[in-house]
């Protein structure tokens, strides 16, 4: 589905450097690193927003560059921390934002786009912000209303930055099992930008580990997420054993005595 | 200077849930009627004032070709002078508000206004060129206007849209205003005095010198433009959200910015060829279009052109009515209601 090949970015020095992934149907892949890293220029990258200086970027096999913005808004579908809209904007109004690539540049919501809308608000159990102002909510309700929006744009890829942060246990937990449906029975892919190394462990299906713009590794958590790797990563002790329920790794700070 | 703050909560407009097609007719149409009905009592009012019945059937009477009721004095006062004029106001004024709602959108700021920008006094140093240089050229003012227009946006643009701050935005708004009163006062110096007297008549907003080609630029810019605006409405809905959100949803940004850009530039040049610098107009229109509609662009420039047009030609009605037969300068009224009316949205909020 999304392949980057041997990309290369930046300006004056390389932010991203020779990094060769895909994410392919019906998998979520999440990508770990430090702060600078170049998580958030290769979600630029995923989506078109910045162009690879050396290297492609392909979506079913087509350089993202071929497709108009409408077309790609319907296959690729970004979840942003959001700020304040300086209108006044209500969730619903937000979420029928996503229907744009679908619906013709005049005219009003149909009907179907309202039902579409209303869906996605249940789906991520955000419906109660229909009404509500979206300036009005805390971040980790926009980051539900955000994640509906992109849900309404019906796309075959989701880019998630950060989809976690500012959620509470419980929403951390309900967005992943979420995402994780609708790719293990939509097919829809998934990359995800995260600070959460035991959700990742938890929810991805492939880890990807990114330092200084270079992959270090990329494979399935059990295989990349060994101790060794991750302290390497994070330049911080890191310990790892299994998680008693699930058998995934699950890695713990060690802070020195 | 204004904190975010304030900004946010002054847009407290009440949640509509989102835009129907009834809603929008409804307004439209209250709207459409409102305009009708005072251009009917302003081609009534004035230093010789006719009643509307005789108007109406006047008006009537030229559709059968029927003998018109007016005497051949009233019809030159009715239909030669206060219609063109009405024409004007209605024209000037749905330029300068769908610009208003358009730099308030492009610009994801609430308080542009093509006025406060800037915009409006290279509108202004434009048509003063052409006033001094193009000589007889019935639109070179225009034309000269509407490149003055462009080129302090883009001034504007380049100066503010990284902040994050809306002040900052107007910040640039009142340098280049500074800078630009002073390159027409350096030109006015060079004009004659009866040009003096024009350019000071109509930079304070006049519109009873208006000329048929004046007429007819401003009409042929609503067109264009609000064609334009309209097209582009739900691509500014986005836009407001935010430049990536509006990107990553499918809006060719850099397009839809350019042909917005142009269309506000054009609408404030015509404006301000026609009318001169009348303030406000462009930056209260769309705030109380808001208040009373909600923030879907696809309401809000339409509802807004109809507005401005409301707003200007009541202002000019007071303009040349008020202190009868002495004129007032139009955007001087349109000033007086506009400022308290903003001050009030401003302070209601906090």
């Amino acid at each position: 589905m999304l392949a980057l090949r041997q990309v290369h970015f930046g300006y004056t020095r390389p932010v991203v450097t020779d990094v060769s992934l895909t994410v392919k149907g019906g998998e979520i892949v999440a990508l770990l690193g430090p702060n600078g890293a170049g998580k958030s220029t290769l979600l630029g990258l995923a989506y078109g927003a910045l162009s690879p200086h050396r290297g492609e970027v392909l979506f079913d096999g087509q350089p993202l560059a071929r497709f108009a913005r409408r077309e790609l808004a319907r296959r690729i579908a970004l979840v942003a921390p959001a700020g304040d809209v300086r209108f006044p904007l209500s969730g619903l109004e937000y979420v029928l934002t996503g229907r744009f690539a679908h619906t013709s540049a005049l005219g009003f919501d149909a009907p179907q786009d309202i039902e579409i809308a209303s869906q996605a608000l249940r789906d991520t159990d955000a419906a109660e912000f229909a009404d509500r102002r979206f300036n009005e909510l805390s971040s980790g309700e926009r980051q539900r209303v955000v994640l509906a929006r992109a849900l309404a744009q019906q796309p075959r890829l989701l880019l998630l930055d950060e989809p976690t942060a500012n959620a509470d246990v419980a929403h951390q937990v309900s967005l992943l099992s979420l995402v994780r449906n609708l790719t293990h029975e939509r097919g829809l892919g998934a990359l995800v930008v995260t600070h959460e190394i035991n959700l990742a462990a938890e929810f991805a299906d492939r880890v990807a580990l990114l330092k200084q713009g270079r992959l270090l590794a990329c494979g399935a958590p059990p295989d990349v997420m060994t101790p060794a790797a991750l302290s390497d990563l994070f330049e911080t002790p890191l310990l790892v054993d299994e998680h008693p329920h699930s058998g995934k790794p699950r890695v713990s700070f060690v802070f020195p005595r | 200077m204004l904190g975010e703050q304030q900004l946010s909560v002054s847009l407290s407009a009440p949640l509509r849930g989102y835009l129907t097609k009834r809603r929008t007719a409804v307004v439209l149409l209250a709207l459409g009627a409102m305009v009708v009905v005072l251009a009917l009592a302003a081609l009534a009012i004035g230093s010789e004032p006719v009643p509307v019945s005789q108007i109406a059937a006047a008006l009537l009477a030229k559709l059968t070709a029927a003998s018109s009721p007016l005497t051949r004095e009233q019809e030159v006062i009715v239909f030669g002078l206060r219609l063109p004029r009405i024409g004007l106001s209605l024209g000037v004024g749905a330029a300068l508000a769908l610009a208003g709602a358009a730099f308030q959108a492009l610009l994801r700021n609430p308080l542009a206004d093509p006025y406060v920008l800037g915009v409006s006094g290279g509108a202004a140093v434009g048509a003063i060129v052409a006033i001094l240089f193009a000589g007889e050229w019935a639109f070179g003012r225009p034309l000269c206007s509407f490149a003055g227009a462009a080129l302090a946006t883009l001034a504007v643009y380049r100066l503010g849209r990284r902040e994050s701050d809306p002040a900052h935005l107007v910040l640039a708004g009142v340098v280049i205003s500074t800078f630009l009163s002073s390159v027409i006062v350096l030109l006015t110096s060079l004009a004659d005095n009866v040009k003096l007297r024009n350019i000071t008549l109509w930079l304070l907003g006049d519109l009873s010198s208006g000329t048929s080609e004046g007429l007819f630029f401003v009409l042929l810019a609503v067109a264009g433009g609000a064609a334009v605006l309209l097209t582009q409405a739900r691509a500014l809905n986005l836009l407001m959200i935010g430049e990536r959100d509006a990107f990553a949803l499918g809006v060719e940004t850099a397009r839809v910015r350019w042909l917005v850009y142009l269309a506000a530039s054009l609408l404030t040049g015509a404006a301000v060829a026609a009318g001169g610098a009348i303030g406000y107009v462009g930056l209260v229109t769309p705030h109380l279009v808001r208040l009373a509609t909600g923030t879907d662009n696809r309401l809000v420039i339409p509802a807004s052109a109809l507005s401005g047009a409301l707003l200007v030609l009541f202002s000019d009605t007071v303009a040349r009515t008020a202190l009868s037969p002495r004129e007032l300068p139009t955007g001087a009224i349109t000033a007086l209601i506009g400022a308290p009316v903003f001050i009030y949205l401003l302070r209601k909020s906090r």
